[in-house]
Parts: structure tokens; sequence; C-alpha cells
């Protein structure tokens, strides 16, 4: 089973002040803490229990600046076997799309089963490189998995839903699936893993080396453009209702009909 | 002049940060302060990825890395917790370290593996009732009978002695020769041996966890091959060591005062009084700046004297000047850090106050701040 994971070395953004630069388009990274993104954390460690359940190779890829290497070493640490960094100044400014079209000028030659994303990306959230991806690739998808069974070239998986609910379908290999947290729970980087990982090469890769142009990457190559990027205002005081719990749940109820939100 | 970790070094700290991060938990410290017991569990773990084996090379099951890696690792486990931290960053690092340098391949294979992979721990005995500061002399003999050793004697403070398979022990083997330092030697011995019986030390102040007792010696036997490295070299033996284990209390220490630091940080930040958060009065943020400067200062000093004992530049006044300095700094800063914390910090569900009980420790065991002094100034009178 050879797999595929695309990570994302992001700013951790949970516990820092996050401020917006001058641009107002991006936040102020200097200052911040970058490391893997916290999905493709627990798609590495999938990929890596499966390798090392059914044999093959878990190669670990990302579109990022050198800075990203340390993510791709942290990978390696955990039993990823090859890392590929696809990078080029050019590549700034990329939206999922752009990302999904780099990404598939790297996977399309290479041979895997599977490929991963984490189900999102912690800095922007978007959620849709996996799924334009597989379109790419013409290969089908599922996203948000949090269980995996593999079986006969099937990947049975358990998606998550809204509200508690799981769905299982089954998907034909090659897939993509983005992976949500809690899947498993990944291991910590021993100094084993740090000592094999330093050895190891990361392969770059740039955009006349992918076969890209310039205007298939970065904003030109983008179908999403930020105008602007704001901390929303605060509106409204919060309302309060009074009254017995039984006016109060009446109350509550009328409200969410009137937004349609039952 | 190269100031920065290297990316290999940067990838160790992540590392270790994050296994104490969700490991080292605040919570345990408490309960294993409370308990006064050494955290096996915590001490396996952390062996089996890699971290108490730093300088261990990889033949027998270590890492291969150098004491500034060391120094790493040790300073983020007492960062996380001072505690724990200490007990699981120190007690097993110095047989290994003896046998390296002076063991029989026998003695190696036997004794560091198991080290390495935090199958077993260790002690090594050096401190008499008598003796501390001065071992020139120690009251614990070792006299050959036959093909083996006879130990009589005692040993008191010694890390781990409790619940150490493995024993290194300096004696004096030649009671005549004058200066009496020039008889001593050091004997390997294992837990079970007759003749050798371990008592646990309660009510320290801090570092509870980190668990330390007394050795009674008495006609302890060793078999004649448990000598460790040549007959009457033990003393030189011994201060090589702390050339080396000195800087990583110097780490400890650095640790201690990052992690209480943090903690006062944060605090600082959300502490509100006169209608705005403390950070915000002068007094308070002026004693955060002169306290990362500490750090900062007690932290260079350390990694350089770790850099200079990797480089084959063993520095005894540079790693007694780290040792002295970075553990003043401890007691400094987590002082300073209770302080912040107002009477909240006097409590210990603030976690705050072993910082500082703990950091006392790092003024006393492996030589105490006089001792480090009066080497600094050996060897400067020397330089000068
Ligand atoms: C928790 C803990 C763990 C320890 N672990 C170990 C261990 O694993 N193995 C081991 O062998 N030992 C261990 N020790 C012992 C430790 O190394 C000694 O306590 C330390 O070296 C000081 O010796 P002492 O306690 O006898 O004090 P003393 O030597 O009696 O010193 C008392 C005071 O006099 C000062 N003093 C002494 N001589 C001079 C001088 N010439 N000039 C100026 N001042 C001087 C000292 O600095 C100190 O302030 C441990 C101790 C503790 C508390």
């Amino acid at each position: 089973m050879d797999i595929l994971v695309c990570v994302k070395h992001v700013p951790e953004t949970a516990e820092a002040d996050i401020k917006i630069d001058s641009t107002g388009k991006t936040i102020e990274k200097a200052g911040l803490v970058f490391d893997i993104n916290e999905w493709d954390d627990y798609a590495v460690e999938e990929a890596v229990r499966i390798k090392e359940k059914l044999g093959g190779t878990v190669t670990v890829i990302t579109v990022g600046s050198e800075d990203a290497n340390s993510t791709l070493r942290k990978c390696l640490a955990r039993g990823a076997d090859k890392a590929i960094r696809l990078s080029d100044p050019k590549f700034e400014g990329s939206d999922s799309y752009a990302i999904a079209k780099i990404l598939h000028k790297a996977i399309k030659d290479l041979p895997f089963d599977l490929i991963f994303t984490g189900a999102q990306a912690g800095d922007d959230g978007y959620a849709m490189v996996g799924p334009i991806l597989a379109q790419l690739l013409g290969i089908p998808h599922a996203t948000m998995v949090k269980k995996i069974e593999l079986k006969n070239g099937v990947a049975r998986v358990n998606r998550e839903l809204e509200g508690g609910l799981e769905e299982i379908v089954e998907v034909k290999l090659p897939a993509v699936l983005t992976i949500q947290t809690g899947i498993n729970e990944p291991r910590y980087v021993s100094i084993m893993g740090i000592r094999k990982a330093m050895k190891k090469e990361i392969k770059v890769l740039g955009m006349t080396e992918l076969g890209l142009s310039e205007n298939e990457v970065g904003e030109a190559g983008s179908w999403i453009k930020i105008e602007k990027l704001y901390v929303p205002p605060v509106e409204k005081q919060a309302e309060f209702l009074d009254g017995t719990p039984e006016e109060i749940a009446a109350k509550i109820a009328e409200i969410l009909k009137a937004r349609g939100l039952v | 002049m190269h100031f920065e970790l290297n990316e290999e070094q940067k990838e160790i700290k992540r590392a270790i940060r994050e296994f104490c991060e969700k490991e080292f938990t605040p919570e345990l410290g408490l309960e294993f302060d409370e308990k006064e017991e050494f955290p096996m569990e915590l001490y396996r773990k952390a062996a089996k990825l890699g971290f108490t084996s730093m300088r261990i090379p990889e033949q027998y099951e270590g890492q291969g890395y150098g004491l500034l890696e060391e120094c790493i690792v040790v300073e983020e486990m007492c960062r996380a917790e001072p505690g724990i931290g200490a007990a699981i960053s120190l007690g097993n690092l110095m047989v290994p370290d003896i046998l390296l340098k002076h063991g029989t391949e026998e003695q190696k294979e036997k004794y560091i593996p198991p080290l390495a992979k935090g199958d077993a721990t260790s002690a090594a005995a050096f401190t008499e009732p008598e003796h501390g500061s001065d071992i020139t002399r120690m009251d614990t003999t070792a006299v050959k009978q036959g093909n083996e050793w006879i130990i009589n004697g005692s040993k008191e403070f010694i890390t781990n002695a409790p619940i150490a398979d493995y024993f290194i022990i300096l004696c004096q083997t030649d009671q005549e020769i004058q200066p009496s330092h020039r008889g001593q030697s050091l004997f390997l011995a294992e837990k079970g041996m007759a003749g050798l019986e371990a008592t646990k030390l309660h009510g320290k102040m801090g570092i509870k966890p980190c668990i330390t007792g007394s050795l009674a010696l008495s006609d302890l036997r060793v078999p004649e091959n448990n000598l460790v490295g040549e007959l009457n070299k033990g003393f030189y033996y011994t201060l090589e060591l702390f050339n080396g284990t000195r800087i990583t209390v110097a780490a400890q220490a650095v640790g201690m005062a990052q992690g209480a630091f943090e903690r006062a940080f944060n605090y600082a930040k959300n502490r509100k009084q006169f209608g705005r958060p403390i950070i915000d009065f002068q007094a308070i943020s002026f004693k955060l700046a002169e306290m990362a400067t500490k750090i900062e200062a007690a932290r260079l000093l350390t990694y350089r004297a770790a850099w200079l004992y990797d480089q084959g530049k063993a520095d005894p006044a540079a790693t007694s000047m780290a040792k002295a300095y970075a553990s003043r700094v401890a007691m400094e800063v987590t002082d300073e850090a209770i302080q912040i914390h107002g009477g909240y910090g006097y409590l210990a569900d603030y976690h705050v106050e072993r910082y500082h009980r703990c950091a006392k420790i790092t003024e006393i065991y492996e030589g105490t701040t006089e001792m480090q002094k009066l080497t600094i100034m050996n060897f400067l009178k020397k330089r000068i």
C-alpha cells in the first residue's frame, strides 16, 4: 500500500495573539510558531499505521518554503519514508484550487493507492484541497474520515456528519481521503526517529520542474481573491431572556422558528 | 560565532517539548511531589523514545548525541515539571557516563543498554555522612580478598539508591597514601547483593519525585572485575564526571527558571488589579524583563559549557560558571515568579512554589555553589 499524505506547515493560532498585517489581507506571521497542521498530523499517523500493518511506503508532500522542512522532518521522524517539497516564489498567494493544481502535477505520475489530506487546515479552514485534488486526478474521495478499513481494493470508511452522526461509505482505490482529528492518537516523535529523519533527503521541485506556468499558480491561478481580512466587530450585546423556564423555552422556540433554524 | 541551534537540535527541542507538555503535567507533578515516589512508568516511556540516553552511543542502544543535545532535553523536562523533570533527567546519567569513559567492554555491554532503554535504573554514590564537598578522603573502604573486593562503609544522599539496579561506589582502596584522594577507586555493585542496603530518605524540600537514599555497606563482596577503570583513579574519574554532569544540572536550573517565568508571565497578563492586568505595572513588567534576561544569560553559559565539552575542550571554569550562575538565576526567578502570583503563588495548586522548592537543589548537588566558585578561581588563577 503506497500512501501519499499532503501536509501543510501552519502557524499555531490557538493561544497566539493574532494581528492583521498592513496589507489587510493576511495575518502578521512574525512571532508565530509554525508546526504541522493538526489534521495532517492524524493523516500521517494513519498512513504510517497502515504501512506498518500492510507494508508499502508513505510519502509526505507539501507546498511551502524552506521553513516547511521542519514539518516534513517531523513526518519523516514519525515514520514517513520520503518527503517532497513543492516550492516556488510564484506559488505565493495560491488558493485551495491553485494548491490542488500544484499537488496534482507532482502526484499524477507517482505510484499510489491512497492519498490522505487533513480534513481542513487550521489557518484558513477551507477544507477544499482534498476534494479538488481528487477531481483533478479523476478518482473518488471521501471527506471527514474517522475510520478506515481496507479490503480488496476498497476503503470502507466512516465519515463524520453533523450532530455526532457518522455514515459509512465504500470508496474504490485509488482514492483521496480527508482525515478528521481523533481517528487515531498520533505518536510522539522519538529521538531515534529524528536521527533517521535527518539522514533523509527532502526532494524539492519548483514551478517549471512541475510543468506549471505562472498563470496557473499564485493569485493568477486562483479562483478566490481575498479582499479584506478583519476581526468581526462586536455588534450587539447578548440578548437575555426573562421569565419562568417554560416562558423562556417558548421564547427560544419562537426565535429559532423566526430565523428558520427549526 | 553561532548562536542558533541547528535544524536537528531544533527538532529535538520540539520533540521533547511536545512529549513533556502532554506527559509531565502539573497535576502529575503535584501528585508525585506529595507521594515522594519515582515516576517509573514515565521514565520508561521517556526512555523508549530516546530522551534519557542522549549521550550514550548507538552501539549501546543510546542516541549518540552530545552534551548540548542532552541539555536541551533536560531543560525541557524541568521546564515542564521541575520535580518529575529532575527525577527523570539526571539520576541515570552518571553510571553510563563513567562506564563509557573507563569501563571494560564487558561492563559496558552488560550495564549500559538496559539503562539506555529504561529497563534499569542506577545510582552513583560518592557522598558520605562525613564527606560531602570534600571527597578527598572516603570512610568507605574496599579491601581485596582473593578475587573479590570487600566493601564497608556508608553513603548518604544518593539519588536513586532505593530504586537502583546498578551502583557505582567510590571507596578508599589505599588508606595510607598521601594525599588520600590518590587512593580511591570506583566499584560496580548490583541490587540484591548481600551487604548492600538502601534506605529511602523522606522530607526533602523539593525534587520529591527524585528518590534519594542512604546506603549501608557491610561486607559487600564484589567480584574483582567490578573495579571500574584503574585502581586508585576513582577520585579523578569522579571530577571528570562532574565536569560534564554539572552542566546538566545547570540545564535543569535553566529549565526550572524558564518554566516558572512562563507561568509568571501568563499570570501577569491575566491577573487584573486596579482595573488593569498587573503586567501593565512597571514594577511587574520590569521584574519579568530582568527574569527573562537572566535566564537567557544562564542558558548561554550552559550551552557554551556544553559546546566546549562536546568539542573536546571541556573547561571546568566554564562548567562551574554555568552551574553556579544558572542555579542562582533559578532561585531568583522562581522566587519572583511566586511574588508575581501573590497569595496564589504560595499555594501548591498554582504549581509555581514547587519550582522554587525544586530549584534549590541545583545550588547544592554535584558540588555546592561555593565549590563551583572555588573551581572557577582555581582555573582563573592558573590562566591569568
Ligand atoms: C537531593 C540530593 C541528591 C544528591 N544526590 C547525590 C548522588 O546521587 N550522589 C552523591 O554522591 N551525592 C549526592 N548528593 C550529595 C551532594 O552532592 C552533597 O550534599 C553536596 O556535595 C554537599 O555536601 P554536604 O551536604 O556534605 O555539605 P558540606 O560539604 O558539609 O557543606 C556545607 C556548607 O559548607 C560549604 N563549604 C564546604 N566546604 C567549603 C569550602 N572549602 N569553602 C567554602 N565553603 C565550603 C558548602 O558549600 C555548604 O554551603 C545529593 C544531595 C542531595 C541533597
